[in-house]
């Protein structure tokens, strides 16, 4: 039963991929992308990579989501 | 800087147990998954937090950019335990062929001069975190 499990948090991650490329407010595609990061930092635990998901988990999600959003402030918030 | 109690109680909270979990990946760097790289994130990460919580001036009080300073020339550590591996007649970094002990399972002190890498390298990388954000965020002076 755990491959349901992967191929639901696969759908998620391509969801989320395409609609970070879609939408037009950058502040949610940061978010979108954070938990994007998130989800692929529990693929690569199920594809038995657990220091790539502590990798993933705390730069991933943690540092670039910051470093983004300090961007932002510094710029436009929606793309042109 | 946020006025929330929630995210401010949480953060508060949180922060010394993020700490002691990137601390405990560093010295099990050589038993467990993760090492100086992986803690170092997850402390710097803990460093960020309290700085979009608590106000960059805080977060400086904390822990100041001449600490950081010398954090990242730490590094020289690195280069020197590395030379040990030279001194012994073999090569750079080389721990196995220069006889020091390559560590057993489960022993936290048994793996050579391992451990004594992956905390200089988790201090580098924790403070090289804390500084790029504090770069980005900080007010333009001019």
């Amino acid at each position: 039963m755990i491959w349901l499990i992967d191929l639901l948090l696969l759908l998620f991650l391509i969801v989320c991929a395409l609609e970070a490329t879609r939408n037009k407010d950058l502040l949610s595609v940061v978010i979108i992308f954070s938990s994007y990061s998130l989800v692929m930092a529990i693929i690569w635990q199920q594809l038995n990579a657990p220091d790539i998901a502590i990798t993933e988990a705390a730069v991933g999600a943690g540092i670039t989501t910051m470093l983004f959003v300090a961007a932002i402030s510094k710029t436009s918030r929606w793309e042109e | 800087m946020t006025e929330d109690i929630i995210v401010k109680t949480t953060a508060r909270l949180m922060t010394p147990f993020i700490q002691m979990f990137g601390l405990y990946i560093i010295l099990h760097g050589h038993l467990t998954p993760g090492g100086g790289f992986q803690g170092g994130a997850v402390i710097g990460a803990s460093m960020i937090l309290l700085a979009v919580v608590y106000g960059l001036e805080e977060g400086e009080k904390r822990m100041s950019h001449d600490l950081s300073t010398v954090l990242e020339s730490s590094t020289i550590v690195y280069v020197l335990i590395g030379f040990i591996g030279i001194a012994a007649g073999v090569n750079f970094l080389a721990s196995g062929a220069a006889g020091i002990p390559l560590g057993r399972p489960g022993d936290l002190l048994s793996g050579g001069m391992i451990l004594a890498l992956n905390i200089v390298i988790g201090f580098k990388v924790a403070s090289t975190g804390k500084t790029l954000f504090y770069t980005l965020a900080k007010e333009d002076e001019g």
